[in-house]
Formats: structure tokens, C-alpha cells, sequence
């Protein structure tokens, strides 16, 4: 009965994915294709200053134009005091999201929004945002990670106190905490070394870059019941974050989702939707809210820049003795940079006694960081994987050969406290070597890096529903966004245990009234959480069947075995039955005691983290500094690929996010603290001309925790890019370039400059 | 006795800086009640934001996972992805 190698019938295998017809012929709906009658426009006006007191919003003359039927501000929208920033147990800080929302006493970031119009039209909404009239005081402000935290530095919030540190400090200030993680002694470590590379690092803020801008249409019943159609990673996040933001009973509203068009992490929390509720309660109108690129750049969530420091040593044979990181984050205009994850994950992939990572997370005058697939692992990730290099060429140890010398295995204790698990970064390395690419010559100006990366991967509470329809067909619905192919996985895990047909398994997403709480997808969570989920739950009705079987042949369920998609008499003594199929089983149902169907919920633990390992061939341009990758090669552990295309596919996207990371992509701050390139034509990210073919190998090293032996797979492909471009630049030309974006200008100053 | 390992941040806050503590516990919930009439005050830190790895998995809401007789118990930050 298997279908493949592996010794399943459908795991494994590239089944048709089944939201492809729509999105290929344009019927697949994303948030901005919802309409309402009567439904009016939303826009918001967004502050021109990257810093500056608010001292007075005068809306009477856009209030007065005709076709304006309601205007927001922050003062329409409940104050969340601090006593009441953290509501539930895995929560934002909703004075802070409020904040964002809606700036009060003060505008933190250029592109700050500042007050909302609703009008029946856009160029009348359009019109209403140019006669709201704001009265400003400028305030000095600080874009940079470390001006923010000098002394004299600009402070963007009078209540924010540097947390982990002793004493406890009196003043405020930007930083908004200090971590640290260490194992071992630090500096015996480094007294042991016979050979230490130290260097400074340092990364710009970037964006997610998702094709489809934030949308939404949002209604408020006069009954008070509201409901809210958006493309988000979590409807059941957009329906917690709005009533906790208004103030309203979750059960009050409603959240249907839309097709997602990309998100990255960057569609983890909210920016419109509580605001056109407000304004849809206000209007008495449904309100639909799009947001512009410009938009989407200036005010929504990139992820952290950095300036970071490493230090790392190690014996002449290559045994690292110690290890060392200095990572400073900034936030944006609130706390919240992933700089801990960036400590944890940094040095994961090696075996080192002694290790050291201190973080601080920093406010700076920008817009509020958000998560960027595996937050802070990347950054981290940049700096240390260069430093690996850099100490492999000081001890004249081929690079890979010198991560094989120290790689993390089962057993290994991290930095960050634990002893890892079942893990595959050897066989990655392994994977690597042997590779064709690993060995390919290079010509002149051309050069090869390698580098690796960590990511834990995670769970959490999941829902989902397996019914098995009238005619044996089978619908699973479960409320977790489909981003990366999880309607796929979870109809190939779906059709897997129940033996059947892929073609008779259907996936869709329902929305928060359709099945019970689900985390957003994110973490590389959902093809492992909600698989677990869906197998149980389908594991459930295959009693259920098992039983319908019984009562019909009038046996114990114990005599029945489910084999190959239906029941059968367990052996001879279970007495001659001909096979009931599920499409049989489902027509009997009436006689059976019902439908079958099952619902599980569950708060999945045990995710599998997972390591990668890149090869990056280059070709710099001595006269113009442009740097073409040649060739690329990611290599990862999948635990188990449920769906190889879709893997596949997570590792070429994260890798050509990498890139653009590597090459190209800044936010790029004018001294009046404006963003000065808010658009795809001014941000350059990766075009299809830019990248070779992105060669995969997926290794698998079984998750025990999970039935099919799944590892989270969406994160770790954005890891090792940028120090894995960075190291091939150096094995061309010589050079090691520290600060990213590696672009032209950049690597051609640096040519110029010898290095 | 399960061997709870401790930042060195929380160490330096509750435990005069003992990273690795020894606690006879069944459940999270136990090991965390026992540690905070140890060190008045743990229990509180330990809660909101906090995850934990025991034996290496690593459990984002822990409260009702058991704990082995000899396991390693990590505290944590959660964890976010993107």
C-alpha cells in the first residue's frame, strides 16, 4: 500500500496543492477583495516627524466636508493604563499596541497615525486627512541602535527603566533591558585559546516585504456583534488584540479570514482593524481600510538592525574554547526587539564549554518591530557565522570541516540552559560535504561560504475538526492561517490515517466561531501543532468507524481492524464480513448512531528545533561592486517533509529573503528622521533575475515527539543567508564585509579601500 | 531530585547566585511552589514570559507537565516565532 520510499502512502509525496487553481487564476480572495453595502472608506493620517509632542488635532473643518462621516483619534480609543498592559497569558502589551494604534501624547516614528476618516469615497477621505490640522512641538529624536543609547540620547518614553540590570536605574532611558546567557567561565575560556578573532557587526532594519499590504472591512452591529474579514497569521489573534484594545467581549466579535499574501511574521499583530471598528461604530457604516506600500513601510512592524560584537576562540586543532556576543536590537519606538532569541540561537549549533551572550533591546524613533521569520536568529546569525569563518581561516581549517570539529549533537548543552534532543545539524553538515556544489571549482572573483543555523520551532494550542462528509469525502477545519501550505499537510496527514484518496480530503480554514481557540501561525508552527491535532482527531473517528462497522456486522469493536481506507473483520474468528469503506460506513450512518466527526483541542508541546546549512557561490564585480550569487545550495533538517515541494519552497523563499537581506535591502533614514525609501522601487528586494536556481536537500531526522516526525520548516531557511553571502564576498576578494546591506556602493568602497 | 538550572540573571536576583538547584518535585507546578518557599519571590519571575525545557523539550506553558525523577528543568524565555 506505500506509495513511496519512506513507507507511507501519502507522506511524503507531492500531492496538488488546493489552493493553487484559485491563486493562479486570480479567484482566490484576499483581505482587500471584500465588499459591503453602504460600506464606506477608511484612512489614516500619519505623522510627518520622527518624534514630536502632540499639542492639539483640530478634525472641524474635514468633519464639515461633505461625505465625511466619521473621524478617530486617540482620544476615542480607551487608555490602557499600565496596570493593565498584560491581559492573559501570552499577550502583547496592550498599552503599547494602543499606543501604536493611535499616537497619544506623542508621535514616536515617521508615519505615526494619528487620527482616522471614514468618508464615502477615497478621495474624500483623502481630502478630510489634509484638513485635519495637528499641532506639533519637534523633539530631537534617535534612529540609530547605538545614539539611542548614549547618555544624552533623545528619551522616547519618560517611563521606561532599563530592566535587568543592579541597582535598578533611576532614570529613564532608551534601553529597555539588558539579558544575558552563559554557560561555563567566560574568560578561562579565552585565556585557554590560542587563537581569538573579535570583530564588530552591525545590520539595518528591514521588512518583511509581503506582496499584499495590510486590508480589512470591518462592521459594527447596532446589536453591538462585530465582524471583521482581514488576511492576517491569526485571526483568532486579530479577534483578542481588537477586544482587548476596545475594550469588548471577544464572543462580540467575529473574525473570518482571508487568503494571506504573504506575512512572514509581519501579520502577527494588528494596525487597521480596531481602528476601522472604531469607525464603523462611529459611522454606522462598514468600513474598508487598505494600506498603501508607503504605508506599510513607514508605519508597520520591520525587524530589528543591529550593532553586535564577537568574539570567539579556539585551539589550534580547532576545538572552540569560548565564545562571545555582545548584541544590541533596536525595538522601534517600543520595547520588544527579539535581541534574547538572537542570544539563544546564536551559538546553538556548537559544542562550547564556555559562552557568553548579553542583548539589549533598544527604543529607537522607528516603527514598532514585529517578528521576521525566526526573529533576532538571523542577526545573530550574520555576525557569529562570520565570525566562524574569520576563525577558520586564522586556523587554516576548512570552514565546514571547522563546524563538524564543534557541532552541536544530542546532548549538547545550549547557552541558553538546555541539553538538546534528537537534532540533525551533523547529517546537514554531512549533507553539505558530500554535495556536488560543495566541491564545484570556482573562477576568478568568485568565491563560496558556507554557514549554519538554529531555530527551536514551536507549538501551542491548536484546534481542528475531521468530519467525514455523507459520501466518505472527509473536511478538516481547523483556525490557523494557511501560509505556507498547511492545507496540503494537513490533508496529506488527514488521507494518511485514514487510508484514503488525497482527493477526498478537503482542508479549510474556519473562521473564530468555526472551531475553538488557535494560536496565529508563526514559530513554524502549524504543519507540526495542528498535524498532531488532526491525527488525533482522525485517529478518533477511525474508532468511531471501527465501532459503526461493528454494530453493523454485529460484533465486538475489538474484531474490527481499519486497513487501506476500510473496516475489516480482524481475522477469521471475527466471523465473514465483505469490507465496509468509509464512503460505505458514511451512508450508514443514520443506522450507526450519527455522523462521525471529531474535534480536538490541545496545547501541542514538543516542537522539534531544527538546524540548516547553506552553500553560497559569488562573483564580485571589482568595477561596479554588484555581487551575483552563482549558485546556492540549502540544505535542512526536516524532520519529516510532509509535503517535499512545500518544504522546498520555504527554503528557496527564505533564502531569497536572505539574500535581499545580504544585498540590498535598508531602511534608510533621513537626518530629519523620515524614512526616505518607503517603496518597493527605492527598498530593493530580490527580482527573479537577481538569484540563480535555489538548489534544496531536505534531510530528515524524525521529531520523536511527533506521529509523522515533523520539524517545524519555515524559519531556519532565513538564518544562515547573509553570513553565508558574506563569507563566499570574502573568499573572493579577501574582504570581510561587517555591515549589512553588502550593497554595491558598499563592497566598492570597500574594494577601493583595500578591504 | 530534579536539577533545575537557573540564568544567571534569576540566580543573581533569588538564589545568591546558584544557577543549578536540586528540587523534589512531580509536576512544574510542584517545582515551582517548592522554589519559591526556597527563594520568596522565584515563583512570581517564573510565571508570565517564561517557558521551560525539561530533559531538552521545551514547553512554552508548563504548568502541568511532570518532571522525572532526575530531570533537567531549564527556565526560559518564551519563545515568538515569526
Amino acid at each position: 500500500m506505500s506509495g513511496n520510499a519512506n513507507g507511507y502512502k501519502w507522506i511524503g509525496t507531492r500531492t496538488i496543492r488546493p489552493d493553487g487553481v484559485d491563486k493562479v487564476t486570480g479567484r482566490a480572495a484576499f483581505g482587500a477583495d471584500f465588499a459591503l453595502p453602504g460600506m464606506l472608506v477608511g484612512k489614516i493620517l500619519r505623522s510627518p516627524h520622527a518624534h514630536a509632542r502632540i499639542l492639539s488635532i483640530d478634525s472641524s473643518k474635514a468633519e464639515a466636508l461633505p461625505g465625511v462621516k466619521a473621524i478617530v483619534t486617540s482620544a476615542d480609543f480607551p487608555e490602557i493604563p499600565p496596570s493593565e498592559a498584560i491581559k492573559g497569558s501570552s499577550p502583547p502589551n496592550y498599552r503599547h499596541l494602543s499606543q501604536n494604534l493611535m499616537a497619544r501624547e506623542k508621535v514616536l516614528y515617521d508615519g505615526h497615525a494619528v487620527a482616522a476618516v471614514a468618508a464615502t469615497s477615497a478621495a474624500v477621505a483623502s481630502e478630510a486627512l489634509s484638513l485635519i490640522s495637528v499641532e506639533y512641538e519637534v523633539l530631537p529624536h534617535v534612529t540609530d541602535v547605538l545614539e539611542a543609547m548614549k547618555p544624552d540620547a533623545p528619551v522616547l518614553h519618560d517611563d521606561l527603566f532599563t530592566g535587568g540590570v543592579e541597582p535598578k536605574p533611576d532614570k529613564p532611558s532608551n534601553v529597555a533591558k539588558r539579558v544575558e546567557f552563559a554557560i561555563g567561565d567566560i574568560d578561562a575560556g579565552f585565556a585557554d585559546a590560542d587563537v581569538v578573532v573579535e570583530r564588530d557587526y552591525s545590520t539595518e532594519g528591514i521588512h518583511q516585504g509581503y506582496i499584499e499590504t495590510h486590508a480589512v472591512v470591518a462592521n459594527m452591529g447596532e446589536d453591538g456583534q462585530a465582524t471583521i474579514w482581514c488576511s492576517s497569521q491569526g485571526h483568532f489573534m486579530v479577534r483578542q488584540y481588537t477586544a482587548g484594545l476596545l475594550n469588548m467581549n471577544i464572543g462580540d466579535i467575529k473574525v473570518t479570514p482571508a487568503e494571506i499574501g504573504g506575512g512572514f511574521g509581519g501579520k502577527t499583530t494588528v494596525y487597521l482593524e480596531p481602528v476601522a471598528l472604531l469607525l464603523s461604530r462611529k459611522s454606522g457604516h462598514a468600513i474598508k481600510m487598505v494600506m498603501t506600500r508607503d504605508e506599510v513601510f513607514r508605519a508597520t512592524g520591520p525587524t530589528s538592525g543591529s550593532a553586535m560584537t564577537i568574539k570567539i576562540g579556539a585551539k589550534k586543532d580547532g576545538k572552540i574554547t569560548a565564545a562571545e556576543a555582545d548584541l544590541k536590537f533596536f525595538a522601534g519606538a517600543f520595547p520588544g526587539a527579539p535581541v534574547h532569541l538572537g542570544c539563544m540561537c546564536g551559538f546553538t549549533p556548537y559544542d562550547i564549554e564556555n559562552v557568553k551572550a548579553v542583548g539589549f533591546d533598544v527604543v529607537t524613533n522607528r516603527p514598532k518591530a514585529i517578528s521576521y521569520r525566526a526573529p533576532g536568529a538571523p542577526i545573530a546569525a550574520f555576525a557569529i557565522e562570520s565570525a566562524i569563518d574569520e576563525l577558520a581561516g586564522k586556523l587554516n581549517i576548512e570552514p565546514l570541516a571547522l563546524r563538524e570539529m564543534n557541532a552541536a549533537r544530542e546532548g549538547t548543552r545550549t547557552a541558553y540552559g538546555p541539553t538538546l534532543g534528537v537534532v540533525g545539524f551533523e547529517e546537514t553538515l554531512e549533507a553539505a560535504k558530500t554535495h556536488p556544489h560543495f566541491s564545484e571549482p570556482l573562477g576568478p572573483d568568485q568565491g563560496r561560504g558556507i554557514a549554519s543555523g538554529y531555530w527551536f520551532n514551536v507549538g501551542g494550542e491548536s484546534s481542528a475538526s475531521v468530519s467525514v462528509n455523507e459520501d466518505g469525502s472527509v473536511t478538516v477545519t481547523s483556525g490557523a492561517p494557511d501560509i505556507g501550505g498547511s492545507r496540503a499537510s494537513l490533508c496529506i496527514m488527514a488521507a494518511e490515517v485514514f487510508g484514503i484518496d488525497i482527493g477526498e480530503v478537503r482542508a479549510v480554514i474556519g473562521d473564530t466561531n468555526a472551531t475553538a481557540f488557535n494560536r496565529h501561525t508563526g514559530g513554524s508552527r502549524v504543519t507540526f501543532a495542528l498535524g498532531m491535532v488532526v491525527v488525533n482527531a482522525a485517529e478518533d473517528c477511525i474508532v468511531q468507524l471501527r465501532t459503526a462497522a461493528a454494530k453493523i456486522w454485529d460484533i465486538d469493536v475489538e474484531a474490527v481492524v481499519w486497513e487501506e481506507g476500510e473496516a475489516r473483520p480482524a481475522g477469521d474468528n471475527a466471523g465473514k464480513f465483505e469490507p465496509l469503506s468509509l464512503g460505505d460506513l458514511a451512508a450508514k450512518t443514520p443506522m450507526t448512531g450519527g455522523p462521525i466527526s471529531s474535534e480536538k483541542s490541545s496545547n501541542v508541546q514538543g516542537p522539534g528545533p531544527a538546524f540548516g546549512t547553506h552553500i553560497c557561490d559569488v562573483e564580485v564585480d571589482r568595477e561596479t561592486g554588484h555581487v551575483k550569487i552563482l549558485r546556492y545550495t540549502a540544505i535542512q533538517d526536516a524532520g519529516r517533509a510532509i509535503h517535499p515541494g512545500y518544504v522546498e519552497g520555504q527554503m528557496q523563499g527564505g533564502v531569497a529573503q536572505g539574500i535581499g537581506w545580504a544585498l540590498n535591502e535598508e531602511y534608510i533614514y533621513g537626518d530629519d528622521g523620515r524614512l526616505q525609501n518607503p517603496g518597493f522601487l527605492d527598498y530593493r528586494i530580490p527580482v527573479a533575475s537577481d538569484l540563480p536556481m535555489i538548489d534544496t536537500v531536505i534531510v530528515e531526522v524524525p521529531n520523536p515527539t511527533h506521529p509523522y516526525g515533523v520539524r517545524g520548516v519555515g524559519e531556519i531557511p532565513i538564518i544562515p543567508p547573509m553570513a553565508a553571502v558574506a563569507n563566499a564576498i570574502e573568499d573572493a576578494v579577501g574582504m570581510r564585509l561587517t555591515d549589512l546591506p553588502m550593497s554595491p556602493p558598499k563592497v566598492l568602497e570597500a574594494l577601493e579601500n583595500g578591504g | 531530585m530534579a536539577d533545575v538550572v537557573l540564568s544567571r540573571e534569576l540566580a543573581r536576583q533569588f538564589t545568591d547566585g546558584e544557577t543549578r538547584v536540586a528540587v523534589e518535585a512531580g509536576t512544574m507546578r510542584a517545582l515551582v511552589r517548592e522554589l519559591d518557599a526556597k527563594f520568596p519571590g522565584i515563583g512570581a519571575a517564573l510565571g508570565d514570559g517564561m517557558a521551560v525545557a525539561i530533559d531538552g523539550q521545551i514547553f512554552q506553558d508548563y504548568f502541568l507537565e511532570e518532571v522525572g525523577p532526575n530531570s533537567e528543568v531549564c527556565f526560559l524565555p518564551a519563545i515568538e516565532g515569526g
